[in-house]
């Protein structure tokens, strides 16, 4: 990635350069908004120049059509099964798109080098840890627009039922939990020493929190102290990602979660991913930048 | 070294694999019973078992639409799923729409949280009941002696979905992993008798299936009464129904050793004693 292509410096892809050059003409601009903006458009445009998003998308395409083509006592409106691992499918494309493409931001532009010419425009490092989450978080944003486009396809076709709303819904609040991720991992690679072991530790976290985080109180309440109060705190302190899981209403064909608590996880996840933002600026802004 | 000698290794390599192939393919086929275990059973091995528990438990989850307990939630556990479809009565359903296994929330964070998940007791009906057949298909593949897969199957595609002949096959499919079973056979003869109308054949299977039962669980010391309170209160419906009032009284009688309500089989037996005399 990067600011090689935001440098416009060190690529042989004419398309990049051309990306670079526009995003540093914006930068040598200096509004702090279209610094960030184009310093997340060239995240995006990495997006579609890597092929992770497609062999996800691909894989997620072809295991859900194997799996749709099986028919089940020669009945063909079964279609819940179908929705459930889709929307899995989705899931864990979705996690590891935000995580592996987050992971490596930081690191590479330190590792290139791109990161000193970048830092030489007028970008602060506060820019620099902005656009980079917006960057991968409206990535995640388009690749999950492309997933539910052909998870509504298959599953609406089958079923002869096009709940859009719900659709982008638990879209929405997929994306909601992947900014609190995208923030973490951001902070992570800033933190931990190489992106693989970020990448990791936030996989880990991930899961824990969304298989465990919502029943940690029940559990410290069956330990002896110290372990039941650390265990407490951890819960009121962690981010609960698993109130943005709702896929159980999309594929029970439940009604909608109503807005205003969606309005309300929205503003819970938009703290969070300050709080995260603002600790990796604490973190990276007195970070030598060599290697 | 010539340019072509790369692939005529290439080509030698390629002759031996095949004629490898020719050599182990018959004796892998010994190893895996000739051919006649699924990929699951290859691939899995026992510890698919584990996992047609799971699937079993996945189709009750779609019956109730994803209202369900999960590990970390207190309840008592279900005496049998209705999911089963042994009639349960209103009341009892009622009580069990009313029954909360959340409990009141402990904060803020587990009340917030209860919005994004389903917390109202629905069942699957007017042939929704569909949902739930992907899972005990897979439960029975995965644990061909796991009985219930197959019951609950045929119950559902029989009575709810109007597909008698999957029922059917998806029993007979059973009996041939379980010939002994009881259950599968009485099942089988309620198609007969229910949905195909076919006297003669329920009441084989179901006398079958009392066979089958006496050789298996008479000597047990904690019988399985309800199943043989099911053949025998079925066998003696059958034959009050074709008239032979005698075998029926035979019936009812040693259903009643076993019913928790034996006065209601009694006035049956009762009015049948009076047809005879």
């Amino acid at each position: 990635m990067n600011a090689t292509a935001v440098t416009g410096q060190g690529t042989n892809d004419w398309r990049i350069s051309a990306a670079g050059r526009k995003a540093s003409s914006v930068l040598l601009k200096g509004n702090s908004l279209n610094i960030v903006l184009a310093l997340a458009g060239v995240v995006i445009k990495e997006l579609y120049r890597r092929k992770d998003f497609y062999v996800l998308f691909v894989l997620t395409a072809l295991m859900t059509l194997l799996l749709g083509s099986v028919r089940f006592f020669n009945d063909d409106k079964i279609v819940r099964y179908l929705k459930e691992i889709c929307l899995l499918l989705i899931w864990v494309s979705g996690l590891v798109i935000a995580i592996a493409t987050t992971a490596r931001q930081i690191p590479a532009e330190r590792e290139n080098r791109t990161i000193f010419p970048l830092l030489a425009k007028p970008v602060t490092r506060a820019h620099v840890i902005v656009g980079k989450f917006l960057g991968c978080w409206f990535a995640c944003g388009l690749a999950l627009v492309m997933f539910y486009v052909f998870f509504g396809v298959v599953t609406g076709s089958r079923e002869h039922a096009w709940p859009v709303m719900h659709w982008v819904q638990t879209m929405m609040m997929q994306w909601l939990m992947l900014g609190i991720v995208t923030a973490f991992v951001l902070f992570g690679s800033i933190v931990f020493a190489a992106p693989s072991s970020n990448a990791t530790i936030s996989f880990i976290l991930v899961i824990g929190i969304l298989l465990l985080g919502g029943h940690l109180r029940s559990l410290a309440l069956q330990r002896p102290e110290p372990a039941k109060t650390i265990m407490e705190m951890v819960y009121f302190a962690i981010p609960h990602l698993e109130w943005f899981d709702i896929r159980e209403f999309l594929q029970y064909n439940q009604p909608l979660v109503p807005w205003i608590y969606c309005g309300e996880a929205a503003v819970y996840a938009l703290g969070y991913i300050t709080f995260l933002l603002f600790a990796a600026w604490v973190v990276f802004r007195r970070k030598p930048l060599n290697l | 070294m010539s340019n072509r000698t790369p692939y005529y290794f290439l080509a030698l390599l390629g002759s031996a694999c095949f004629s490898l192939a020719t050599l182990v393919q018959p004796r892998a086929m010994n190893w895996s019973q000739h051919g006649r275990d699924s990929v699951l059973k290859v691939l899995l091995g026992d510890g698919r078992r584990i996992f047609a528990n799971h699937f079993f438990t996945k189709a009750d989850i779609y019956f109730h639409s994803g209202y369900y307990p999960s590990v970390f939630d207190h309840r008592d556990e279900p005496k049998e799923s209705h999911m089963k479809g042994h009639g349960h009565g209103e009341q009892e359903e009622d009580q069990e729409k009313e029954a909360d296994f959340f409990g009141r929330p402990r904060d803020w964070v587990e009340a917030f949280g209860r919005h994004f998940m389903i917390t109202k007791h629905t069942h699957l009906e007017h042939g929704q009941e569909r949902e739930i057949l992907p899972w005990l298909k897979l439960s029975a593949e995965l644990d061909p002696q796991l009985i219930d897969s197959y019951t609950v199957g045929a119950y559902w595609l029989a009575n709810q979905l109007g597909k008698t002949k999957e029922a059917e096959d998806f029993l007979r499919e059973g009996l041939r992993e379980n010939p002994r079973s009881y259950e599968l056979l009485f099942s089988l003869g309620r198609i007969y008798y229910d949905n195909e109308h076919d006297t003669a054949r329920a009441r084989n299977v179901w006398q079958a299936a009392l066979r089958r039962w006496d050789e298996q669980e008479a000597r047990n010391e904690k019988p399985d009464k309800l199943v043989l309170e099911e053949i025998t209160v079925h066998l003696g419906r059958l034959e009050e129904k074709t008239g032979d009032y005698r075998s029926a009284i035979e019936y009812l009688e040693r259903a009643k050793s076993l019913s928790p309500s034996p006065q209601t089989l009694q006035r049956q037996i009762d009015q049948l004693k009076a047809k005879v005399s």
